[in-house]
C-alpha cells in the first residue's frame, strides 16, 4: 500500500503535490516579464531554459519532466516527448489541458478526437491510433453515432475560428492525447521501456545462476535457529533478567562494550562465526591480543583501515587510501601485510586513482586469511579458553512480585553525548597497537 | 513515454513471448532443486511452548499515526516519525523523550537511527532524506542543523544507514533505490529496475556485507549489489504489493509482508520461496516483519491492528497479541533481542517483551 492509491494505470498513480510544483513553475516561466522569452514567429515560441536560475543539467531535467506530464510540447515532432538543448520550438500548454484539471480523458473524447482526425485527414491515423479507433469502435458501437456526430460538430465550429487559432487548438488537442494516450497499452509499456537488455537479460543471467538444492539450504535456518536460541531472549530469556519485564538493566550492564568480564554466553557467541567475533567490540580487542601474540595483528589493523575507507567520508577517501598504502600495502612498510602478488597488483594499479572500493580485493583476502587461519587458531588458543572459563553466568532475578516494590527505572547517557571527537571517523575507530590492549585481569 | 527501444521487426508481441519462456525455463530450474518443504525439515523440531508476550512500555506523545521507527545501538533508545510531520527520540526504557523536530512536511514515512547514535534521518513526502545530528543543547533547535542528503522525485519509504554514519541508502516512490554519501549529499549510486514504487529496503547481514533487498508495488523483491548497482537476483510469487522487507540474521533469506495477507520467506542460494505464512482468517495485509534474534520467530504486523507471531520453521502461528487500537505500520526487534517495538495509526508506539 502506498499513498499513491487509486488504480493501477501508469499516470493516475502520480503525486498530485509535484503536479501543482510544477504547474507553479510553469506559471511563472509564462510571466510576461520574469518569464521565459516568447517570440512570435508564425506563432511559434523558442523556450530557453537558461533563463531559470539553476544548473544546465538540472534545468533540462525539470524540461523533460515538464515535457512528459505534457506542460510544454513539442512542435516539430510532436511524438516526440522529450526536450532538446537546442533551438527547436516548444510551447505552453493551455491549462484547460493540465493534468491536475483532470479533465476526464474518456473513452468517448477520445473517440471523438480520432473521428475527427479520420474525417479531417481521411486514412492519416498512424498505426496505434488506428487500432485504438477499431477498438473503440467496437467497444462503444452504441453510441457510435453520437461521436460522429460530435466529431463533425466540432471540426465546423473551428472552421469559424481564425486560422492562427485553429492551428494552435489542434496542436494543444494533440498534444494532450499523445500524453494520455501514449501509443502502447500499459503491459506493454513496462516492457519496452525495461528493454529487452534488461528483462531478458535478467532472465537469462538467473537461468545460468548456481542454485543449491532445499533440502541443505533449509537445515541450515535449522542449524542456525537451534545454535541462537539460547541467545534469543525473546525464546528462552537471558540473565539475569530480561530489563523490560524486571524493569532491571543488569543485563545491559553485563554486556556493555566496556565490562571488565564478559558473560559466557558472549564470550562463547564468538565461537560461531568470524563475523560474530568481529562485530562485538570486545572479541574483536581479545582477538587483537591474540594475533600480536602471533605477529599478525596488522592483518586485523588492514582490515579495519579498509573498512574505515568503504563506509566513511568520500571526500576523505584519497587521502585514506594513502594513509593505507603507506602503512600496509608500500614495500618496507611498518606494518606490511602479505596479499597474492596477483591481487597486489591488481590494487597498486587502482591506487592510482583511488575510489571507495579500490581495496575491496586486498581486504576480502586478509579477511579469508584471518578466517580460514587465524580465527580457528585463537578459538583453540589459551587466551580464548581462560576467558571462557572465567566469564560470568549471571544469577537469575526474578521479577518482584509485589507490584509496588516495582525499581525504579534509570535513565542512561545517551549516546549522542560521547563522540564529538570522532565524528571525523564516524562509527570505525580502529585501535593502534601502542594503545589499547585488551583489559586482561 | 512515448514508444522507443524496438528495434526493426521486433514487435512487443515476439518480445513478451521470450520474456515469458524465459520465465517458464527460470522456474523449472528452480524447482529441479526443490527437494523437500521448509516444515518437513522442520517436522523434527520441538514446537513452541505457550508463548506470553505483553506490552511492556507504551510511548504516547505523537499526535497523529506512527509510520516508521527505528532502535539505537544502545538497545534502548529509539526514533519514531508520525505522519503529523514530528520526528521524535525516545529513551523508550524511561518513556521520556529526548529530541523532538518537526519537518516541513507531513507524512513522514522513514526514519532511521545512525549506528553512532548521534545522528537520525528521516524523510516522506518532501521527497527527501535529511539527517539531523543529535544536540544535548536543551536550546539548540535541531531543525537548524538538519543536512538535506537524498533527492528523490517521488515520496520516500524507507531508509537506512550502512555501516557507518557517512552513508545512506533510500528507497522512493519513483521506483528507484539509491545510496548517498551524508556529508556532500552526492549520489554514490543508484539502483534501477522496479517497475513500481519500491516501499522497503534491507540491508544484508553478510561478510562482505555488499547486498541489499528491495521490495515494492511491482509484488517484486529485489536484491542488489550495492558496488555495481547491478540487480542481482528477483523474486515475483506475491499477488500484491510488498510493504515490508527483511534478512533472515544469517543472511541466507529474508522475509517478506505484503498486501496479499502473507508473509513468504525467500532463500537466496536457493534461488526461490521456501515458506509462506498464513491463514484464511487472516485477510488484511501484512504492513510490517522482522525476525527474533535467533529467526526462529517471525513478528508480522498488520493492517487488521495484530501483531501475529510465526513460528518461521514450522510455518505455524504460535501467537496473535492485540491491543493497537488502529493499523500496526511498523515492527523492529531491538539489536539485543530483548523485546520489539510496533508502531501504529493509533498514534503510539508498543514495547513487547
Amino acid at each position: 500500500m502506498t499513498i499513491n492509491t487509486l488504480s493501477q494505470d501508469g499516470v493516475q498513480r502520480q503525486q498530485m503535490p509535484c503536479l501543482t510544483k510544477m504547474e507553479r513553475m510553469i506559471i511563472s516561466m509564462q510571466d510576461p516579464d520574469m518569464g521565459i522569452k516568447l517570440r512570435n514567429q508564425r506563432l511559434l515560441i523558442t523556450v530557453i531554459p537558461h533563463k531559470c536560475s539553476i544548473s544546465d543539467e538540472e534545468a533540462l531535467h525539470v524540461g523533460q519532466l515538464f515535457v512528459k506530464y505534457g506542460y510544454i510540447y513539442p512542435l516539430k515532432e510532436p511524438r516526440n516527448l522529450i526536450l532538446k538543448a537546442d533551438d527547436s520550438s516548444y510551447r505552453f500548454q493551455t491549462p484547460y489541458y493540465w493534468m491536475s484539471t483532470r479533465w476526464p480523458a474518456s473513452e468517448l473524447d477520445y473517440a471523438i478526437y480520432l473521428a475527427k482526425k479520420n474525417i479531417r485527414k481521411q486514412g492519416e491515423l498512424i498505426e496505434y491510433e488506428k487500432e485504438c479507433y477499431n477498438a473503440l469502435h467496437k467497444r462503444i458501437n452504441h453510441t457510435w453515432d453520437f461521436v460522429v456526430m460530435q466529431a463533425r460538430e466540432q471540426l465546423r465550429a473551428s472552421k469559424q475560428r481564425r486560422k492562427g487559432d485553429r492551428i494552435v487548438l489542434e496542436c494543444q488537442e494533440q498534444a494532450y492525447w499523445l500524453v494520455n494516450r501514449p501509443p502502447v497499452s500499459p503491459e506493454h509499456y513496462k516492457l519496452t521501456t525495461l528493454t529487452k537488455n534488461t528483462i531478458i537479460e535478467h532472465n537469462r543471467i538467473s537461468l545460468a545462476r548456481n542454485r543449491v538444492k532445499s533440502s541443505i539450504c533449509l537445515e541450515s535456518y535449522v542449524k542456525y535457529c537451534e545454535q541462537y536460541q539460547p541467545h534469543d531472549p525473546i525464546m528462552q530469556g537471558c540473565l539475569p533478567s530480561n530489563p523490560w519485564i524486571t524493569d532491571d538493566i543488569m543485563f545491559w550492564n553485563m554486556n556493555s562494550e566496556t565490562v571488565a568480564l564478559p558473560t559466557k554466553l558472549r564470550v562463547e557467541r564468538w565461537s560461531f562465526s568470524f563475523m560474530e567475533l568481529l562485530n562485538d567490540q570486545m572479541g574483536r580487542k581479545e582477538f587483537l591480543t591474540y594475533l600480536e601474540k602471533e605477529f599478525s595483528a596488522e592483518n586485523l589493523c588492514f582490515w579495519q583501515a579498509c573498512e574505515d575507507v568503504r563506509h566513511g567520508e568520500t571526500a576523505k577517501i584519497p587521502e585514506k587510501v594513502d594513509e593505507v598504502y603507506k602503512q600496509f600495502l608500500a614495500p618496507g612498510a611498518s606494518r606490511w601485510v602479505n596479499i597474492d602478488s596477483k591481487t597486489m597488483e591488481k590494487t597498486l594499479e587502482g591506487l592510482k586513482r583511488p575510489h571507495r572500493f579500490v581495496l575491496d580485493d586486498a581486504q576480502m583476502h586478509i579477511y579469508f586469511l584471518m578466517k580460514k587461519d587465524s580465527y580457528p587458531r585463537y578459538l583453540k588458543s589459551e587466551l580464548y579458553k581462560n576467558l571462557l572459563a572465567r566469564a560470568i553466568v549471571p544469577q537469575e532475578t526474578k521479577k518482584s512480585v509485589f507490584p509496588f516494590m516495582r525499581r525504579q527505572r534509570h535513565s542512561s547517557p545517551s549516546p549522542a553525548l560521547a563522540t564529538q571527537t570522532a565524528e571525523d571517523d564516524g562509527k570505525a575507530k580502529y585501535s593502534n597497537s601502542n594503545s589499547g590492549t585488551a583489559s586482561r585481569l | 513515454m512515448a514508444c522507443q527501444g524496438l528495434a526493426k521487426g521486433e514487435t512487443t508481441n515476439t518480445l513478451k513471448a521470450e520474456s515469458e519462456s524465459l520465465k517458464a525455463k527460470l522456474e523449472e530450474e528452480r524447482a529441479k532443486l526443490h527437494d523437500v518443504e521448509l516444515h518437513q525439515v522442520a517436522e523434527k523440531i520441538d514446537a513452541l511452548g505457550q508463548f506470553v508476550m505483553k506490552t511492556r512500555r507504551t510511548l504516547k506523545g505523537h499526535g497523529n499515526k506512527v509510520l516508521c521507527m527505528d532502535w539505537c545501538r544502545d538497545k534502548r533508545r529509539i526514533v519514531s516519525s508520525s505522519q503529523d510531520g514530528k520526528v521524535i527520540v525516545w529513551d523508550a526504557y524511561t518513556t521520556n523523550k529526548e529530541h523532538a523536530v518537526t519537518m516541513p512536511c507531513t507524512w513522514v514515512m522513514a526514519c532511521a537511527y545512525a549506528p553512532s547514535g548521534c545522528a537520525v534521518a528521516c524523510g516522506g513526502l518532501d521527497n527527501k532524506c535529511s539527517v539531523y545530528p543529535l544536540s544535548l543543547d536543551k536550546n539548540e533547535n535541531l531543525a537548524a542543523k538538519k543536512k538535506s542528503v537524498a533527492m528523490h522525485t517521488n515520496y520516500l519509504s524507507s531508509c537506512s544507514f550502512t555501516n557507518s554514519d557517512m552513508q545512506i541508502l533510500t528507497s522512493s516512490g519513483d521506483g528507484t533505490c539509491a545510496l548517498w554519501d551524508v556529508e556532500s549529499g552526492q549520489l554514490l549510486q543508484s539502483f534501477h529496475g522496479h517497475s513500481a514504487d519500491v516501499l522497503s529496503l534491507d540491508l544484508a547481514p553478510s561478510e562482505t556485507g555488499n547486498t541489499f533487498v528491495s521490495g515494492g508495488c511491482d509484488k517484486k523483491a529485489n536484491v542488489w549489489d550495492m558496488r555495481s548497482g547491478q540487480n542481482v537476483q528477483s523474486f515475483e510469487t506475491h499477488e500484491s504489493d510488498i510493504n515490508n522487507v527483511k534478512y533472515y540474521p544469517s543472511g541466507d533469506a529474508f522475509a517478506t509482508g505484503s498486501d496479499d495477507a502473507t508473509c513468504r520467506l525467500y532463500d537466496l542460494r536457493a534461488d526461490r520461496e521456501v515458506a509462506i505464512y498464513s491463514k484464511d482468517s487472516i485477510i488484511f495485509g501484512a504492513s510490517s516483519v522482522d525476525f527474533s534474534l535467533s529467526g526462529r520467530l517471525l513478528f508480522a504486523g498488520y493492517n487488521d491492528y495484530t501483531i501475529n507471531v510465526w513460528d518461521v520453521l514450522k510455518g505455524t502461528r504460535v501467537a496473535i497479541l492485540f491491543g493497537h487500537e488502529n493499523r500496526v505500520s511498523t515492527v523492529r526487534v531491538s539489536p539485543d533481542g530483548t523485546a520489539f517495538c510496533s508502531g501504529s495509526w493509533d498514534n503510539t508506539l508498543r514495547i513487547w517483551a
